[in-house]
């Protein structure tokens, strides 16, 4: 842990404040030219993706400790722990059924995840923007329906229930945004 | 062909910034007011508590450290006790840390002074000089507004400063978006200020703030009708601080003594003071009024540009 001064705070830094991850997102200066400078920081919670205003005196500080994001292979789950695994080293790492969150719907074996780090423990698990996935469950659309219009809840192999187009059928593989748990597109082979 | 690729500020407003230098400098002639340049390095620097020095090697044994000016006020005010008359600078200025998307830690000052002035007389001419560029850049505005410190917070926030507490200050602070530590009735006060009432001034027109408060004087004379109040005041336009103007405090002892209390309060981290100031203003300064724009934001508020980088040919990130 450092005290750091809300004057050193720079957009992109990634930080542990009061035991939550946090990316600083904007950073601003107010100062009447003849006052105290204040500093006002956007930052979003790498965990919840909830975004705090904070203004504070620029000679304000704040505890913070670093965090670091990595790129780590998804491998498997055991129920209550994830294992991950750096695809250069082969180094391994466990993360808690917490810190993968709800992450875990859009786990895949061997999909690249972005994984924040403090004192080497993943405190959050981000996985790809897109990841394709097979539909085992949805009900039989209509027949000849191509429009598009509409929709209907169909289940994943990993077990994510997302909204899909009633002309997509069990067993299609689909692609799907992650960071708004929406349909994209069919994925043909 | 000219590659600007590297810059983020575009030809078009470098040959603006270099038309505006002219205009101001015409104004200036017009008005018989000497153009002058004075040093940028010095072996004294600015106390002001919310204000950081830039410093250097010593220039002589005499000192330990050199400082880069803040402003070009000090030696200035030498030249007005030495007898010069009115005189204007285009200064190139250095303050640490003040970084933002309206400020660089070098930036442009234009600083001039007007002998036998009072706050008013000058808040007239810097009428007259922003109306004549308002003028040649073509921008709608040709009226004014002004209204003293205190009533800028009974008419926004219907606060009254005389009369609130510290406590209840810092109470608006934090309803109104503020998360640090315990603030100051100042630094209050300047929260307040510039988070609620500044953008919230009438863009249409420019706007003088007047009288602030006495603790917050700076280098201007105490208002003798009212000594919780200073002759110190502001140029707003469009959401932007342009200039901060005095009716100059002209005893040296004073200073010398506004100077020592700034100190006190800068604890280790104490300023060399101008000792050939507060010299030159004992053999005696002449009443005048003063004030400080900057240049850089001004060139902004003219061509509608939001971020300072823009007017500059190179930022502090890339100087």
């Amino acid at each position: 842990m450092a005290n750091v001064g809300i004057n050193e705070f720079k957009n992109g830094m990634k930080l542990l404040i009061n035991g939550e991850p946090w990316n600083i997102t904007d950073v601003d200066m107010v100062k009447p030219g003849k006052g105290q400078a204040f500093t006002r920081i956007k930052m979003k919670n790498l965990k919840t993706g909830r975004v705090v205003d904070k203004t504070c005196k620029s000679t304000d500080k704040m505890e913070t400790a670093d965090v670091m994001e990595l790129d780590y292979q998804y491998l498997y789950n055991d129920g209550d722990t994830y294992y991950f695994m750096h695809p250069e080293t082969f180094e391994q790492i466990e993360a808690s059924k917490e810190a993968v969150g709800e992450s875990a719907k859009w786990l895949m074996e061997e999909s690249i995840c972005t994984v924040t780090l403090h004192d080497d423990n993943p405190i959050v698990i981000v996985p790809p923007n897109f990841v394709n996935l097979k539909i085992t469950d949805t009900d039989p659309g209509l027949k000849g329906d191509t429009s598009g219009g509409g929709g209907k809840p169909a289940t994943l192999e990993t077990g994510a229930v997302v909204q899909i187009p009633l002309f997509v059928q069990i067993g299609e593989v689909i692609k799907v945004d992650t960071r708004t748990g929406e349909y994209s597109s069919r994925v043909k082979d | 062909m000219l590659d600007l690729s590297l810059s983020q500020c575009s030809l078009h407003v470098l040959k603006q910034r270099a038309f505006l230098l002219q205009k101001i400098r015409h104004y200036f002639e017009s008005q018989d007011v000497l153009e002058v340049e004075t040093p940028i390095l010095s072996s004294a620097g600015n106390t002001d508590i919310h204000i950081e020095n830039f410093t250097s090697q010593a220039i002589n044994r005499d000192f330990d450290k050199s400082y880069l000016r803040t402003s070009p006020e000090f030696p200035l005010k030498r030249l007005l006790c030495s007898g010069v008359g009115d005189v204007f600078e285009i200064a190139k200025v250095f303050r640490r840390g003040e970084i933002s998307r309206t400020h660089n830690i070098e930036f442009t000052l234009l600083e001039w002074y007007r002998l036998g002035f009072n706050y008013q007389q000058l808040i007239e001419d810097v009428e007259a000089l922003l109306y004549s560029l308002f003028n040649a850049f073509k921008v709608a505005c040709e009226t004014s507004q002004s209204l003293t410190f205190f009533q800028s917070f009974q008419s926004a926030l219907a606060i009254n400063i005389e009369e609130i507490s510290l406590e209840e200050l810092n109470q608006v602070c934090i309803k109104n978006a503020y998360s640090g530590s315990v603030l100051s009735k100042d630094e209050a006060l300047d929260y307040l200020f510039a988070t609620q009432i500044q953008p919230q001034l009438d863009k249409n027109c420019l706007t003088f703030i007047t009288h602030y408060p006495a603790s917050q004087a700076a280098l201007s004379q105490i208002d003798s009708d009212n000594p919780q109040y200073s002759l110190r005041f502001e140029v707003f336009f469009q959401g932007h601080e342009l200039g901060n103007g005095y009716q100059e405090l002209t005893d040296g002892n004073e200073l010398l003594q506004r100077f020592e209390e700034d100190n006190v309060q800068r604890k280790d981290n104490t300023i060399g003071i101008d000792e050939n100031l507060i010299n030159a203003m004992n053999v005696g300064m002449p009443e005048c009024s003063g004030i400080a724009v900057g240049i850089d934001r001004l060139l902004m508020v003219l061509m509608g540009i939001g971020e300072i980088s823009e007017v500059l040919s190179f930022n502090a990130s890339n100087s």
